[in-house]
């Protein structure tokens, strides 16, 4: 049975590992391969590194660690930054990224999408959405999140970007629940509900994990096929190994470590 | 040991070599038909749409050299599909050395396409490739496209019904999932293709 996936997020700054609460004030928490080998080790299924500096100073993700990621880890990973053009996309896949995430870039031109597609597959191409409950009780997105400085609200919907980032060719989608992130009281079960509904590609809920039950919560209750998270793995607050156990135990089918198998 | 790695134009060839890397061997990247034929092993990685990677070996000159190889050959993802004789994606005619046709996965209600994560390898028939893999270890998937089991299936793996995720037919190989991306599982089986 194909398994719910378990995914530490690594917000990268200036080369090294970074976490803010609500997208601000971020503060440094170790270096990136050190981070990725410890994440590997203790069962991580697969990690996702946002350059979350890239997109709002217009340039892309540096290649330099893609490759010392790629060179030392033996579990998929996504790369996500400032990726703006198939050019950009080939660079950091050739350097050993299995995936790449667009966000920002893809908003200001979804064309993007379908070019990344065409290029490498939908199975190369994910699609980072970061999404806010206005006052009118709409879900719409956020772009340029990296800085608070720079992050613009648009008139877009979740809902509706989310359709149509699909129909452009994406394969996979992980939405940023802006409103819960950072605070730990667990993932944004009714916004990742309503995305589900209309998501036919794996779909990855971030933002909001502070303890083990949120994680079953997402999978058990919205479906999701990954949940994503930072601050608590990186503190040590949970620890993957047995953050599996229990999700295991709870029924959610999770890929377990040699010794912890029936 | 001369292992070479057909460069095809597929985006994970960095991350099958550096695998190869961490198992001791330093594999060349090549196109060089030479090369390819004087080689111990042989693996087509590739990442990315039937259709542009047949036309790629084809352009590189290299249909009738992979036909004709004679040591072991491993496809990983696209590169096994490419072993087939047809894919259903974009009609595409491919290498033909394992008689079987690459098919969509069909949309059911909470079957997302792609198959993308671990999932269980289940061994159908004994095989040196599949040495010391214990049932219920999982490998990385990441593909809309999967060949049915067939009689080269030697695993299979279950994702709305089951589907080959290790096939083998006579001197060529292929693994569906990533192997240089599937932890301790995938560098398993890629020793146990270096050793055959």
């Amino acid at each position: 049975m194909l398994s719910r996936r378990i995914i530490p997020c690594l917000d990268v700054r200036d080369g090294q590992v970074v976490k803010g609460v609500r997208f601000r004030d971020h503060v440094a928490m170790g270096g990136i391969v050190d981070l990725a080998l410890r994440y590997r080790d203790e069962g991580a299924d697969e990690l996702v590194f946002y350059d979350i500096t890239a997109s709002p100073e217009g340039r892309s993700v540096d290649r330099g660690w893609v490759e010392k990621v790629a060179r030392v880890i033996d579990i998929p990973f996504c790369v996500a930054g400032g990726i703006r053009s198939v050019d950009d996309a080939r660079a950091v896949l050739h350097a050993g990224a299995d995936k790449v995430s667009v966000n920002s870039p893809a908003l200001e031109r979804p064309e993007l999408v379908a070019e990344l597609a065409a290029a490498f597959g939908v199975q190369c191409v994910v699609v980072g959405v970061d999404s806010l409950r206005d006052a009118d009780g709409e879900w719409r997105v956020r772009q340029y999140t990296g800085d608070p400085s720079k992050t613009r609200a648009l008139a877009r919907r979740t809902l509706d970007w989310v359709a149509e980032a699909q129909r452009l060719g994406a394969g996979e989608i992980v939405l940023n629940c802006m409103g819960s992130d950072g605070v730990r009281q667990g993932y944004d079960l009714e916004q990742l509900n309503a995305v589900r509904v209309l998501c036919r590609v794996p779909l990855i809920a971030s933002g909001g994990a502070g303890a083990i039950e949120h994680f079953r919560d997402a999978f058990a209750e919205a479906d999701v096929d990954g949940a994503l998270a930072a601050s608590v793995f990186h503190s040590g607050a949970i620890a993957i190994p047995g953050l599996k156990r229990y999700l295991h135990e709870q029924g959610v089918a999770v890929r377990l470590g040699p010794c912890d198998r029936p | 040991m001369a292992v070479v790695l057909v460069d095809a134009g597929g985006t994970n060839i960095g991350s099958v070599r550096y695998a190869l890397q961490r198992l001791g061997v330093d594999a060349a990247l090549t196109s060089d038909a030479a090369t390819i034929r004087a080689a111990d092993k042989v693996i087509l990685p590739g990442v990315g749409a039937a259709g542009p990677g047949m036309a790629r070996l084809r352009e590189l000159g290299l249909v009738e050299l992979m036909r004709s190889l004679t040591q072991p050959v491993l496809g990983v993802c696209l590169g096994m599909q490419l072993l087939c004789a047809h894919s259903e994606e974009g009609d595409t005619e491919c290498l033909g050395l394992i008689p079987a046709t690459v098919r969509r996965f069909a949309e059911q209600p909470g079957l997302r396409v792609p198959h993308m994560g671990w999932n269980d390898l289940s061994a159908r028939r004994q095989h040196p490739l599949l040495r010391d893999l214990a049932e219920g270890e999982q490998a990385y998937f990441v593909h809309s496209y999967a060949v049915p089991v067939n009689e080269w299936t030697l695993a299979s793996a279950n994702y709305g019904e089951p589907f080959s995720a290790v096939i083998a037919r006579g001197n060529f190989h292929g693994m569906q999932f990533h192997p240089e991306r599937s932890a301790a599982v995938g560098a398993r089986l890629l020793k146990n293709f270096l050793a055959l």
